[in-house]
């Protein structure tokens, strides 16, 4: 495989991967879904599970991310919440997220996904209110910046499925930690 | 729109789904029975013609006084019966065709269960909205 030389854009990476169908996806996704809730009973649990899923999902996938992309470090948190953005949304879900709701200290902001292919026919039943359908996502997002040395907590503070206009994510930065050897030169 | 208009749906297992008064005339508690009694009857007939044709549309397979019943099919053998008192065959069967677009899109939903009860007020809304437009 020939490199080009600097970051590729979400959408030349999109162009050149393999996809599956739209539906496809959508309906294995809803299926994963509905067996946890019939395993696992409680909605808590589901979404607990599906963090989880994702977690182990994002650990493996930002290795993916970084050989496909061809990116290089980024400078700050700022540059890391675009590139997941405009890059690794595009790269895995076929959509732009946008990055808002910044705080102060930069430490702290907002995804916000206006077009989702998970939920594509979704629409919760009473039974399931207090479910995070995508928590998949949330979990995929903390694994992958773990890997990168960044400790994050992702929350979903607006969900279309509970009649928002949005899928809004917020990522918050707990600490960066510093890399390590795991062994000592002197040992 | 017709003053008198039953839409129900039935699942495959024979249990009712979905049900709703869509006429325009005053609602009636003994006059809803009535027509699920006469859709009930109508079953039987649906049963036996379904297998003889490969339309998914029956057109006025049974009627009690003015209200006939018109049924839709569909391939998963779900029936959506109609019961009315207008002869607008056309507007009949547009109307069982958006329905049935709408029904599947409920069926892909991952969170329902197939030959649960359609609980989804977004569906009956626009069920009803279908109703006003073609019957």
């Amino acid at each position: 495989m020939s490199r080009a030389s600097g970051p590729r854009s979400g959408d030349a990476i999109f162009a050149s991967v393999e996809r599956v169908n739209a539906e496809l996806f959508t309906l294995t996704y809803g299926a994963i879904v509905r067996q946890l809730l019939t395993d696992l009973e409680e909605v808590e649990e589901v979404n607990k599970q599906l963090d989880q899923m994702g977690y182990n999902i994002g650990i493996r996938l930002i290795d993916e991310f970084l050989a496909k992309s061809n990116v290089s470090r980024c400078v700050d948190f700022k540059e890391t919440a675009d590139m997941i953005a405009k890059v690794g949304f595009k790269m895995f879900l076929g959509v732009t997220a946008s990055v808002t709701n910044w705080d102060a200290d930069g430490t702290c902001c907002s995804i916000v996904l206006e077009d989702n292919p998970l939920v594509d026919f979704v629409e919760l039943p009473d039974t399931c209110q207090g479910l995070y359908y995508c928590n998949i996502l949330s979990g995929v997002i903390r694994g992958a910046l773990e890997m990168v040395s960044m400790k994050t907590e992702v929350t979903w503070t607006r969900d279309m499925l509970r009649g928002d206009d949005a899928f809004e994510l917020q990522v918050k930065l707990l600490k960066q930690v510093p890399e390590e050897y795991p062994y000592k030169d002197d040992d | 729109m017709a003053t008198t208009a039953c839409f129900i749906i039935v699942s495959r297992n024979d249990i009712p789904i979905y049900e709703a008064e869509v006429g325009s005339a005053v609602k009636r508690e003994d006059v809803a029975h009535l027509h699920q009694f006469i859709l009930h009857a109508a079953q039987d007939i649906v049963q036996d013609l379904a297998w003889t044709t490969s339309a998914m549309f029956l057109k006025a397979i049974d009627r009690f006084n003015d209200l006939v019943v018109s049924v839709y099919v569909t391939a998963g053998h779900t029936r959506l019966m109609l019961l009315h008192d207008s002869r607008n065959d056309d507007g009949i069967k547009s109307f069982f065709q958006e329905v049935h677009e709408l029904y599947i899109k409920i069926i892909l939903n991952p969170l329902y269960l197939p030959g649960s009860r359609i609980t989804s007020s977004h569906f009956d809304t626009k069920v009803r909205a279908l109703a006003r437009k073609y019957l």
